[in-house]
């Protein structure tokens, strides 16, 4: 592995919860408020980690054990995509479905820890993601496999990287849709808004927040740094697919893709300072569009290609 | 030797059978002989399917048989091994479960002797219908697959709704096998029925032999819309002949068609459009289905058939493979969908045994009555969940290995730079699209089924008193779990073993692979263990981590956050029908749901009710309209169908007239 | 200038996919509205180099019928029926929205079966002609109020004209006049009969029209 390849996982590891207090600052500069610091999130897992603990008699070692496991999951995940734009011959082929069914795996453990409970209202929660999820995930992987479509290739590197400047000439709308669709499921997969409000603090209406209501001193900090991991993760896969019409390499790629991640956290900010939470009965259909965008654009990839 | 061993295997089931079933007077005897004859009946065959495997190459024997057409011809090459070693394993298994699972039924004072028999019949069909190399043979194995079987769903027919099971069941396989039978006297036109002889009649179009084919063994494999016999049958059935009819006596039906469209030769690219289609549609139909039931072996029943449309999928692509000629396509459309046939051997089997192991502790199947049994049934939720992981495709279980595999089919399809063929992206795209659906709607079910049985606290008494299961059940769902696990670490391993038999089934298709191709793909799989590996042994040490720093904390116990509610009962948790309530309401156009609902009246309404149930859509409105329409008009008939036997021999004596006057 | 052209054609794609799946009618005809006007402006994308006055006038033309013109009717239809201003759609949004994919596949598949002369200034352009006049007979069939009925005719007439852009280089004046003139007939039929209607019924709802039939 190559330098660039090694900073852009220690990037990944280190600035994820910057990420956190970026899209927090960004909603606090739109709601006029001065916000909290940008490195609170840090604060919070340090905090956390001092603490004790406190389990719910109900749970049994299923809740013990999946933050473990789950931040696991993310931190693999990480380690097979944050590469992947700035290392040649990084991963392998049919990465991505690693990448998609590890995040997986992280999703059926802490479903599992959130009805271990026996809350009702997680359970609620733990309905809404495989929900959102089950939509997503067929957005997720036929957008990548437009991006396998233009680039030629099978392994995540590849595909990014192959993508570049002459993917963005021939089949540029394509990859300009599955961007759009990439954006829909970082928001739906990491409980933005429109999915979800992760401010609110009243259980009903909450979607990943609620599934970790019991969790409590370290194993609640494993869960508040993978979900950190998890949105630098899916800002990685839409970032790198921003920044690859400038053509860049070396170090240059790998700053202007951490500045496009942390960019990301703003356009998440944004939107969620803009856009109202919908209702249970719309979200199904953003995701729809999402689907239709990346199906949209495979056809057009096609069309272009040939 | 090797035929020598097979033939001792089927030897031992047929002449243990009417041993066992001579026991009926003594219980005892049969409860122990049975499971002993059924394992040892299976160990010469597997021995004998992984010495194939090993390298010791196709081999096969014949004997005379003197019934017309007819030849006594067994022998074993990869494509019969691979499908034969889960077949025994998984038979061998659940004998060793259903020994302690009817001890409830014993207990009754019920004889478990004709149990047995059935079920040395049933592994000794399945493993004639993988090795025999004469149609005859096949269907005679095939037949007696289907009556074991048939009989062994029938082991509570005291019960009217197995009654009504048993008999679906009886009539979609004989429609069936009407059309295999159909197909072989199209193959066997030239007068010999064994295998290597088989072969079209010149001029005789292909796609009709397909089409008996597809329809034939897919409705034992269970494609939709030919799967209605399945969710009935599968639940009905004893929990360890569930585990062995759906882990692996479905698979006979991918066997047939792979054999026989090997027989049928070059496949055109509209058979790989109908096998992918196919794929599809049941993966997505039997996930949604599976959603919507709160009866937990109903439930894994409706996956069988979205697994089997899994398997579709990579075959449907393996064929499109060879007629786009995307080579990369159809080697490893083959290898995903062979692997996944292993794969779902055993974490269906396992769900099944699981599932039973719940049904015999709580008495009851209702997913939404039960809750809490991980304290309970420690090994058995283990295992559960162990299975749920691997059927969702998650790694690091053996799922993962084979959905890759044919993800990276419907990749090499869409990305072939040598062969930008727009229908092999197209396929590439409904593959990917599909199995992005179907696995993000099995990780709901699993989680729904999975978290409502096991997790919280428990909603009945029932569950409330269950008990852990003793070990003749444990045993067999443990080594089974432990399989899902080592599968998916042995990625390198699973190479050398699946890429002869893909050879193999290509060379039957008449297409070659380098051998250059076939290894880098294969490579994903080291790959995705050694990367299973890192997640299991990163996920171990964050939790070494994370317990050392508890160590030294105060942690304590408290009730579950209730949101400030003062009294939470168990009956206020999350039900599975509310769960999954979301997902089947937006798919309402293909799984209908029926709600029950007594509004409640008054100022304070005493008791009200709620209830929903799914029933099959293509049952009601498919197949019941068919039925009866053909009831309709066969009711005539029963004007000389009276009970009178006098008037029978009558019948008789007038249709013998009949032909004798005919041929004078 | 096919990146331009074909991005405008994308978007044509795109708000198909609102016109399916939003559920306020407001929204409908806003969406409908832009699409118009994107419609009217491919005729000077399509030109290139032989961009001429007349093509100008009459992308103009249809720019301010369908983009203002059409859009300021309805609204007003709208506001005075005093209806609900839902959607109220006989298929859901998310089965329309998959008709419409399904569609648009339809289009792709046709157009490589048909083997039509393809336009130099794009490869898509037919297809996506295809996919207006499928998804304008979609919206027609599976809509319940007139309003959305009107837009679903207005659609199907995008893709018409689209179609004829792309299959005749040189711009038929008299056809584009005869299609905009049905166009403007059209909507002002069903302008009066919407008004009609409400000041009979109190609806809009051409489905209730059926229980006028003895």
């Amino acid at each position: 592995m190559t330098i660039h390849g090694l900073l852009s996982i220690i990037a990944g590891l280190l600035l994820a919860p910057l990420l956190q207090g970026i899209v927090n600052r960004t909603k606090a500069v739109f709601a006029g408020r001065r916000g909290a610091p940008l490195l609170q999130q840090y604060r919070d897992i340090a905090r956390l980690l001092r603490k004790g603990a406190v389990f719910s008699g109900t749970t049994t070692w299923i809740f013990r054990l999946a933050p473990s496991i789950t931040l696991a999951c993310v931190l693999v995940a990480l380690v097979v995509l944050a590469p992947a734009p700035v290392e040649q011959g990084w991963g392998f082929a049919g990465d991505a479905l690693l990448l998609a069914y590890a995040l997986g795996l992280a999703r059926f453990l802490t479903v599992a820890a959130a009805l271990d409970t026996g809350s009702s209202f997680e359970g609620m929660g733990a309905s809404r993601e495989v929900f959102y999820s089950a939509l997503a995930e067929p957005a997720l992987l036929v957008g990548i496999a437009v991006l396998a479509r233009v680039s030629g290739g099978t392994s995540l590197a590849s595909i990014l990287q192959g993508a570049g400047v002459a993917g963005w000439v021939s089949a540029g709308t394509a990859l300009a849709l599955v961007g759009v669709s990439f954006f829909v499921v970082l928001l739906a997969e990491n409980s933005r808004v429109p999915f979800d409000d992760p401010n609110t603090h009243l259980e009903l209406t909450m979607v990943h927040e609620v599934m970790v209501l019991d969790s409590s001193g370290p194993d609640f900090a494993l869960v508040t740094y993978g979900a950190s991991l998890k949105l630098w993760v899916f800002s990685v896969l839409f970032a790198s697919l921003a920044v690859s019409p400038l053509g860049l390499s070396g170090f240059a790629l790998l700053g202007a893709l951490t500045a496009a991640v942390l960019f990301t956290g703003v356009i998440v900010g944004t939107v969620e300072s803009t856009m109202a939470r919908s209702s249970l009965a719309r979200a199904p259909l953003l995701l729809a569009g999402a689907c239709a965008l990346s199906i949209l654009a495979f056809i057009l990839a096609s069309r272009f290609l040939s | 030797m090797i035929p020598a061993l097979l033939a001792l295997s089927i030897l031992t089931f047929a002449a243990s059978a009417p041993v066992l079933a001579m026991l009926r007077r003594n219980p005892r005897a049969a409860s122990r002989l049975g499971p002993a004859t059924a394992v040892a009946g299976c160990i010469p065959g597997i021995v004998a399917a992984i010495l194939t495997l090993a390298g010791a190459g196709p081999a096969s024997a014949t004997a005379s048989w003197s019934v017309p057409s007819g030849g006594l011809s067994i022998g074993m090459d990869a494509l019969s091994a691979l499908f034969a070693i889960p077949v025994l394993i998984v038979s061998a298994l659940a004998a060793i479960y259903s020994r302690g699972y009817l001890r409830h039924a014993e207990s009754e004072g019920r004889s478990t002797a004709p149990f047995w028999a059935w079920y040395d019949l049933l592994a000794g069909g399945m493993l004639l219908v993988t090795v025999a190399r004469n149609a005859l043979l096949f269907l005679l194995g095939w037949e007696v697959m289907a009556l074991a079987s048939f009989l062994l769903v029938m082991f509570d027919a005291h019960d009217p709704r197995v009654r009504r099971a048993g008999w679906i069941y009886l009539v979609a396989t004989h429609i069936g096998t009407a059309c295999i039978l159909g197909l072989f006297a199209i193959l066997g036109h030239a007068g010999s029925l064994e295998f290597d002889r088989l072969a079209l009649p010149a001029a005789f179009p292909a796609g009709i032999a397909f089409v008996l084919a597809f329809v034939g063994f897919g409705t034992k494999a269970g494609f939709v819309p030919l799967h209605v016999w399945l969710p009935e049958a599968h639940p009905a059935a004893p929990s360890g002949v569930s585990a062995v009819m759906s882990g692996v006596m479905i698979k006979t039906g991918i066997y047939g068609l792979l054999r026989f469209l090997m027989i049928l030769g070059t496949p055109p690219a509209w058979w790989g459009w109908v096998l992918l289609a196919a794929g599809v549609t049941s993966g997505v139909v039997g996930v949604l289905s599976a959603l919507a039931q709160h009866d937990l072996k109903r439930l894994l029943a409706y996956h069988s058939v979205e697994n089997i449309g899994i398997i579709a999928i990579g075959l449907g692509l393996g064929l499109l493979g060879i007629s786009l000629g995307i080579p990369a396509m159809a080697f490893l459309g083959f290898a995903g969908g062979l692997l996944h046939v292993v794969n779902h051997a055993v974490f269906k089997s396992l769900l099944f045994m699981g599932a039973g192991s719940v049904l015999e502790r709580t008495g009851t199947r209702d997913i939404d009555h039960l809750g809490g049994l991980s304290k309970r049934m420690p090994a058995t939720s283990l295992c559960f969940m162990t299975g749920s992981m691997a059927i969702c495709g998650l790694p690091p279980f053996n799922g993962f290995l084979s959905e890759l595999l044919i993800y990276l089919a419907a990749f090499a399809g869409l990305s072939a730079t040598a062969a930008r063929v727009p229908a092999g992206s197209t396929a590439g795209l409904l593959a990917t699209g599909g199995l992005a659906l179907i696995g993000g709607l099995a990780l709901a079910c699993f989680t729904k089924a999975f978290g409502t049985v096991f997790l919280g606290e428990p909603r009945t008494p029932h569950a409330a008193g269950a008990r852990e299961v003793d070990a003749s059940m444990r045993t067999p769902m443990i080594i089974l779990a432990a399989a899902c696990l080592c599968i998916g670490l042995a990625g390198p391993a699973a190479a050398p073993v699946i890429g002869p038999v893909v050879d193999s089934v290509l060379a039957g298709f008449g297409c070659t692979v380098s051998t250059g191709t076939a290894h880098d793909a294969l490579g994903a799989l080291s790959a995705a263990s050694v990367a299973s590996a890192a997640i299991l042994l990163l996920a171990a040490s964050v939790f070494a981590a994370r317990s050392a720093i508890l160590r030294n904390r105060r942690t304590s116990t408290a009730p579950t956050w209730g949101c400030g509610f003062a009294s939470p009962a168990p009956s206020m948790q999350y039900t599975a029908s509310s769960f999954a309530d979301p997902i089947v309401g937006l798919f309402g156009a293909i799984v209908r749901r029926r709600r029950r609902f007594e509004e409640p009246a008054g100022l304070f309404p005493a008791s009200t009710e709620f209830s929903t149930d799914t029933p099959d859509v293509y049952q009601e409105k498919l197949y019941k309209p068919v039925f009866s329409a053909f009831e309709r008009a066969f009711s005539g008939f029963r004007v000389i169908q009276h009970g009178r036997l006098n008037l029978y021999v009558l019948y008789i004596a007038a249709a013998l007239f009949a032909l004798l006057l005919w041929k004078l | 200038m096919t990146a331009m052209l074909d991005t405008v054609l994308v978007a044509l794609i795109l708000s198909n996919f609102v016109l399916l799946g939003s559920s306020r009618l407001s929204s409908c005809i806003r969406t409908a509205a832009l699409q118009g006007i994107m419609a009217g402006l491919l005729p000077l994308a399509t030109a290139g180099a032989g961009l001429s006055l007349r093509i100008v006038a009459l992308g103009l033309a249809v720019v301010a019928l369908k983009g203002f013109v059409f859009p300021h009717l309805l609204n007003r239809a709208l506001r005075e029926s005093a209806t609900s201003r839902e959607v109220q759609p006989f298929v859901g949004y998310t089965p329309s929205l998959l008709a419409g994919l399904l569609a648009l596949a339809a289009s792709f598949w046709l157009d490589g079966r048909l083997a039509l002369p393809t336009h130099s200034a794009s490869s898509i352009l037919v297809p996506v002609s295809f996919s207006l006049m499928f998804t304008g007979i979609f919206l027609l069939v599976a809509r319940r109020t007139a309003v959305n009925q009107v837009l679903g005719y207005i659609v199907l007439e995008n893709g018409i004209y689209a179609f004829s852009l792309a299959v005749v280089r040189d711009i038929p004046f008299l056809v584009e006049l005869g299609v905009l003139m049905d166009m403007f007939v059209a909507v002002f039929v069903m302008g009066i009969a919407i008004y009609r209607i409400n000041s009979e019924f109190d609806h809009i709802d051409s489905d209730r029209l059926s229980t006028l039939k003895g």
